[in-house]
């Protein structure tokens, strides 16, 4: 048999992958068969478990070595024991049966006097232990908590760390161990109590209480520790013993949670903490992002959590990454409780939309879009907009979405909000959402003073740029509606320059569109479509002809869409009067609807239309809105969030399309009888009436959420079902279109989960929906939920988790 | 994540030491993954943290629902996967500190080292990590201990 070192040399020495396997899968033969013979020398037998070991570090299987391990450990020489115990820990978890096999053998071995021994074992037992063993083994951990020996002390409080996990009834053997190692001096024993305290408050909150009678003790611990000057033991980088204060404060910040006395009496020493710690290091910092957490955890004064903010807002400056990303991280979470707090350090977070590392970039992002008000829009849009030049085309859709939203929140003005807007579809490329395109369109046919001005702007910038799809379907709608404002003002000139206009340029500019590699097929259909209203709205007959011949291709277009459109209009070139009435200007919409509320319709019409299909087979609902809709070119009716354009054009035609959706009161009849016509011609039918879809939107529990982002909001309140078991209701409430919500919870070990599938996962700007939550658990417990939250908002997959223990007592 | 809707809540998952072509040195599990499992992990955690910028870019980085916590000392990654609410900046020095004792208690360590003698690091790594908690602050001691282990053979 080779020697592991030169088993180790020969697969290193491999040239080739296969060679490798070769010599890997010869060395296992040759294992195996030494397994099976029962004469085989203690040496042997370690090198073969050290090779198995080797084996696994190299990702091999090794689960025919097991029992191997099993039988190592119990031989009664250490250095058998040690790689018997090091095998089972690495190649066996709590899930393998072959694991109750060495309950005994740990049984024997923490009572062995030798203290390797017995740490041997506990190591074992912390780590791999599962609920039998726990349940079997747990009195002698017991004694090995109150032993006298620091070294297996600290490792029996982790190992009874372990035994709650897995079996929680046994958590109360175990309080008055945890108090008593916290009242310990050694700081392996401290922390490790610490941690076994954590723990169990974190799983059981009433705990807070049971340990409050050392919260004076556990402070002055942690005053000496953090005023002390320097320690050679425990020294790291100028900073007490970091570790064991992290820690301690990680303590403070589970008992003081919704816990008023506790929290008050540890307010001093955080505070102390917080303004005394070096933060010019990695160490320095991490003591402190603990107090900030923990500050933010507890039940702390303003004044407090301001100063917790300013920290934040030092980590932002701090020139190394990982504090700025912590910083980031968690002033997204905390923005929401000290939003003014948070708004002084505005310049450093605009700062850091700079920064190389992207998750900084990212968080930075979504951090400012929180931040915007009424004072500071004009200001941070601009640095958006800055920031968008260049910057990495995944950050655009978000980027977009936001900015208009912000704008329409904020905006000072109209003029400044179509400015902005049209500055951000020129930077957007084609990363632009319909549903904003066609919330900039309402804003023009709702300013007729700025008609001229945005048409002129477009114009301009369309002449100059052709890449930008957002931008060339925005231009194209408003000069195909507006030219004959556009054409009677004639050459313009601004602080750019002068700029010529025609007729004559207006067509070529859309036949230089068409021609370009930018037209898309939505591009093309809105140049078509402005195309024609050229039509109407000017005079000269060779711009008439061109037209025509610009439309000819598209009647052979392969898409359905595009040809039939074409088809139509070549008819209508023909029939001049039923033309000027199909493109009469757009009146100005009665309803204001913005970005938010609009998606909310779209998202509702479009539950209807797919519901509406079965339903009404015959009715061609689907086609009947599609060609109104795209007359009008508000956006592109396939996709649901464009459905208000239909809305609107249902509401000027009179017709019906969808009356069941929550629609604002319909515009006085239309104004023009070929409205009629139109609709004849294009045979749509109005859809037969449906029932509407069940507005089930459940009652917002009151009290503070549970979760609360910029795009969603989660109550939860809870009830008593029966004895023992509570019922939870959830409630998702929208802030801002959301979809895919998916939650999950954790309750501590000793309680158990049902979670009922989410009554429906996307969800509209102001709508809600609820899961229930059903918790079985002993009389009396607490109820703490761990919810992980994720979803997709803003174009953005978001992930958070949280913590919640709003819910009252006596739920069991 | 498992679909149960439940989770398991705990300081840290596992733990890897993986050079930079991706072969793992050391591997160290606290949650019970399967085999399969553990592969892919070791897979996706190299490439992730492979292709990182180690100057410009954090050393946190999002793993499935958890957070890598990772260091890089020449060609090797130490790389822990932590809870998403937790302090990585505690972690970073946790890493650290692990690695200093490697240095002293190898002198000078270096790749080699670690593989050919992967016990002892192995049982370093017992004597500063217990069931993912941190289990000793004091370098001193850990590498007394660790003596005596050898002393012990």
């Amino acid at each position: 048999m080779t020697s592991l070192k030169s088993f180790i040399k020969a697969v290193r020495a491999a040239k080739t992958a296969a060679d490798e396997r070769t010599v890997i899968q010869k060395e296992s033969a040759k294992i195996r068969t030494s397994f099976r013979d029962d004469r085989t020398s203690h040496a042997t037998r370690r090198s073969n478990v050290a090779k198995l070991l080797y084996l696994f570090t190299l990702g091999e299987r090794t689960h025919f070595g097991q029992v191997e391990c099993l039988k190592l450990l119990a031989s009664p020489h250490f250095t058998d024991k040690r790689l018997g115990y090091l095998g089972t820990m690495l190649l066996l978890d709590e899930n393998q049966e072959v694991l109750m096999l060495i309950t005994n053998s740990l049984d024997n071995d923490l009572l062995h006097p030798n203290q390797y021994v017995v740490s041997l074992a506990l190591c074992t037992l912390a780590n791999i232990a599962s609920g039998s063993m726990s349940r079997d083994l747990f009195p002698r951990v017991e004694k090995l908590i109150t032993a006298s020996n620091p070294y297996l002390k600290k490792k029996a409080a982790l190992c009874a760390l372990r035994i709650i996990r897995r079996v929680p009834e046994l958590e109360e053997m175990f309080v008055e161990h945890g108090k008593a190692l916290l009242t310990e001096s050694n700081h392996g024993v401290l922390l490790c109590g610490a941690s076994l305290a954590i723990d169990m408050i974190d799983n059981n909150p009433v705990l807070a209480n049971d340990f409050a009678e050392i919260l004076p003790g556990l402070i002055s611990t942690l005053k000496t520790l953090s005023t002390t000057g320097y320690s050679p033991t425990f020294d790291v980088q100028g900073v007490p013993d970091p570790f064991l204060q992290t820690r301690l404060i990680r303590l403070l910040r589970a008992m003081g949670q919704d816990n008023q006395p506790l929290s008050e009496q540890m307010t001093d020493i955080l505070a102390a903490i917080a303004s005394n710690t070096d933060g010019a290091k990695n160490v320095g910092n991490a003591v402190l992002y603990e107090a900030v957490l923990a500050i933010f955890a507890i039940e702390a004064d303003s004044g407090l959590r301001v100063l917790g903010i300013n920290i934040l807002g030092t980590f932002l400056s701090n020139k190394d990454n990982n504090t700025r990303y912590v910083a980031l991280n968690t002033l997204l979470k905390v923005v929401g409780i000290e939003p003014a707090a948070v708004q002084r350090h505005r310049a450093t977070i605009v700062e850091c939309f700079q920064d190389p590392d992207i998750s900084i970039r990212r968080r930075a992002l979504e951090l400012s879009y929180a931040l915007i008000n009424q004072s500071n829009v004009r200001v941070m849009v601009r640095e958006l907009l800055t920031f968008m030049e260049d910057c990495d085309p995944e950050f655009k859709p978000q980027l977009v979405s936001q900015i208009a939203l912000a704008s329409e929140r904020f905006a000072p003005n109209k003029r400044w909000h179509i400015d902005t807007l049209m500055r951000t579809f020129a930077l957007a490329g084609n990363h632009t959402k319909e549903n904003v395109l066609s919330a900039f369109i309402l804003l023009v046919i709702d300013a007729p003073d700025l008609q001229l001005y945005a048409a002129q702007k477009l114009y301009r910038q369309v002449r100059a740029d052709l890449s930008q799809q957002g931008l060339l379907i925005v231009a194209l709608w408003v000069l195909g509606e507006y030219c004959d404002i556009l054409l009677q003002a004639g050459s313009f000139n601004d602080d750019e320059g002068s700029v010529d206009i025609n007729e004559s340029l207006l067509v070529e500019l859309v036949e230089n569109i068409l021609a370009s590699p930018f037209a898309t097929q939505v591009v093309q259909e809105y140049a078509i479509n402005a195309a024609v209203k050229f039509s109407v709205r000017m005079k000269g007959a060779p711009e008439f002809d061109r037209i025509r011949r610009l439309l000819g291709p598209f009647a052979h277009s392969l898409d359905p869409e595009l040809q039939q459109r074409a088809i139509e209009y070549k008819v209508l070139m023909v029939q001049d009067k039923l033309r000027r009435g199909v493109f009469e200007r757009m009146p100005a919409p009665e309803f204001g609807e913005d970005l938010e509320t609009q998606h909310a319709k779209a998202m509702s019409k479009a539950l209807v239309r797919r519901r509406r299909r079965p339903i009404a087979p015959g009715a061609k609902p689907a086609v009947s809105e599609a060609p109104v809709s795209d007359l009008l070119d508000l956006g592109d009716s396939a996709t649901p969030v464009a459905a208000p354009s239909s809305d609107l054009l249902a509401d000027i035609f009179g017709s019906s399309p969808a009356p069941t959706a929550p629609s604002p009161a319909p515009a006085p009849a239309p104004a023009n009888p070929a409205a009629k016509d139109i609709l004849d011609l294009f045979g749509s039918t109005p859809a037969a009436p449906t029932p509407a879809p069940a507005a089930s939107v459940p009652p917002v529990p009151s009290g503070p959420p549970a979760y609360s982002s910029s795009h969603l909001v989660l109550h939860i309140s809870g009830s008593k079902e029966s004895s023992g078991v509570a019922k939870l209701r959830a409630v998702f409430t929208a802030t801002s279109p959301v979809e895919n919500i998916v939650m999950q919870v954790a309750v501590p070990k000793s309680q158990k989960l049902a979670l009922q599938p989410l009554a429906k996962p996307d969800l509209a700007a102001g709508e809600s929906t609820e899961q229930l939550i059903k918790i079985t658990g002993p009389e009396g417990a607490a109820l703490r939920l761990r919810l992980r939250i994720s979803y997709v908002g803003g174009g953005q997959n978001i992930q958070e988790q949280v913590d919640y223990n709003g819910l009252p007592q006596g739920l069991f | 994540m498992p679909s149960t809707g439940c989770f398991v809540i705990m300081a840290i998952h596992f733990i890897l030491i993986q050079n930079r072509q991706g072969k793992t040195r050391l591997s160290k599990w606290y949650d019970p993954f399967p085999d399969s499992e553990r592969r892919k992990i070791k897979g996706e955690v190299h490439r992730l943290v492979g292709s990182r910028d180690y100057r410009f870019q954090s050393n946190f980085v999002d793993y499935r629902e958890y957070r890598l916590v990772y260091r890089r000392y020449a060609g090797l990654f130490f790389c822990m996967c932590v809870d998403t609410q937790d302090n990585e900046l505690f972690y970073l020095e946790a890493i650290h500190m692990f690695v200093e004792i490697l240095d002293t208690f190898f002198g000078n360590v270096c790749e080699l080292d670690i593989v050919f003698n992967f016990v002892k690091v192995y049982t370093a790594l017992d004597e500063v990590f217990l069931d993912g908690e941190l289990e000793e602050t004091s370098k001193k001691k850990v590498l007394g201990r660790l003596e005596e282990f050898e002393r012990a053979q």
